[in-house]
């Protein structure tokens, strides 16, 4: 039974983690919503007027309200949509979930994203800050099937750059990032993670995230 | 059994102001524990290893690190003892948070540039402060508080650079009042309360540490 949804419509851009992520939670949460496309050089009005302050995907809006940047957007789609949890009930487990969630997004992907587009100049240095920062995320996934422990949660959603795009990415631009030999905890969750029915529903397929970002690529060199 | 808790903090960082002022809002006793940031003590080292950052809580032994992370810590465990900073409509919340995020991103950064350099780049500085703050007066609108009539999660976010203001004042040569007179009111209403005036310290002590901060790093 889909959850009543109220209305909820998604701003967003397919190719953007950080709006997968809402995309994720809704589907795993089982809401139904409307979905639109934003032309980032072509700013939607809604867009700006929903997001005056940042101007940025994704945007979720609630029975007219909306709310801006993906983790502040995943709270709040777990406190108003009650199945599936993405935080636990502790108080301390959830600050220890905030805490990976706000790690990755300060530190671990910046530092991926910086060692995925780094020319030559820069890159021994870029890919040792995103080595380190694997190293960090192997050590806390440790042997849990989720970050979020038996089934999916917030750290989890957060870190599809990390089980999903990274792949891709380092394919694309020749890196060995995220390997089994180095990371083997960190592949099997992504294993784990990108195998599971709704978040492989929810990803963006594959060969169509591959032909973006290779596109992207080539034009950059 | 008696709640143990302990504040690894320093006292001029207002990410560690954040946490002082939501403990004392809440009632809650505690040990402060100064750090000194350019010889951190094993312990900081144990219980932050990632950031090796202040404000670092321990609850019982556990630590919490990231001052907003602990701020809803805080709200969340003594959810039983007013006042409730974080509202409790989840719209409210989301928009709460937004705003706190915002402080986050925004102001710390560009508040630092603005007493550390100088030329061009302090006054660029000086202009994006000053829009910084304007967007938060507009949010702040003709409320009391950021959370409406009652102090909360985004006061207690922005409410600590308040302290700092001084600082960047004077190394920036301008005043903050003339470009936000809502911003500064607000400020002087929150330091009415006691939690914020005793958690807060004297501007000036900010300003004479961050003059030696300037000389020992080379940055005058």
């Amino acid at each position: 039974m889909a959850a009543d949804a109220g209305q909820v419509k998604l701003l967003g851009k397919w190719p953007s983690p950080f709006s997968n992520r809402v995309v994720l939670a809704l589907k795993l949460k089982g809401v139904q919503y409307n979905y639109f496309e934003e032309d980032l050089s072509n700013k939607s009005e809604e867009l700006l007027k929903s997001n005056p302050v940042h101007k940025k995907v994704p945007v979720l809006i609630h029975n007219g309200k909306p709310i801006a940047e993906s983790l502040v957007i995943l709270e709040y789609i777990d406190e108003t949509w009650k199945s599936n949890p993405l935080l636990p009930d502790d108080p301390y487990q959830r600050a220890s979930a905030r805490f990976w969630a706000r790690y990755l997004d300060e530190k671990c992907l910046p530092a991926l994203w910086d060692a995925i587009w780094s020319d030559e100049n820069g890159r021994a240095k870029a890919v040792e800050e995103a080595i380190a920062n694997l190293k960090i995320l192997e050590n806390e996934i440790k042997d849990k099937r989720f970050f979020g422990g038996e089934s999916i949660g917030l750290v989890d959603i957060a870190a599809s750059f990390v089980g999903y795009w990274v792949g891709i990415l380092q394919e694309i631009q020749g890196l060995e990032l995220l390997t089994v030999e180095k990371f083997p905890k960190l592949v099997k969750w992504s294993e784990e993670f990108t195998s599971h029915p709704v978040i492989k529903e929810g990803l963006p397929p594959r060969d169509e995230l591959f032909a973006f970002f290779n596109a992207r690529a080539t034009a950059s060199k | 059994m008696a709640d143990e808790v302990v504040l690894l903090d320093t006292w001029f960082s207002m990410f560690g102001m954040r946490v002082r002022i939501a403990l004392a809002e809440k009632g809650i006793k505690y040990e402060y524990k100064e750090e000194d940031l350019l010889n951190k003590s094993p312990l900081l080292l144990q219980m932050n290893p990632i950031y090796k950052c202040i404000p670092v809580l321990i609850h019982n032994g556990k630590p919490i690190c990231e001052s907003l992370i602990i701020v809803k810590y805080i709200d969340e465990v003594w959810k039983d003892k007013a006042p409730l900073l974080l509202p409790f409509d989840p719209y409210q919340r989301a928009q709460a948070r937004f705003w706190a995020d915002f402080i986050d991103q925004k102001v710390y950064d560009v508040g630092r540039t603005i007493w550390t350099s100088k030329g061009d780049e302090q006054e660029a500085a000086k202009k994006d402060f000053i829009e910084i703050l304007k967007k938060l007066e507009e949010a702040l609108g003709n409320n009391a508080y950021f959370g409406g009539d009652a102090f909360g999660f985004v006061d207690v976010a922005l409410i600590p650079f308040y302290s700092w203001f001084y600082t960047y004042e004077t190394f920036g040569n301008f005043k903050i009042e003339r470009e936000c007179p809502k911003l500064i009111a607000w400020a002087k209403r929150c330091i009415k309360r006691e939690s914020v005036s005793k958690s807060l310290p004297d501007e000036k002590k900010v300003y004479e540490s961050a003059l030696v901060y300037k000389k020992i790093f080379g940055l005058d």
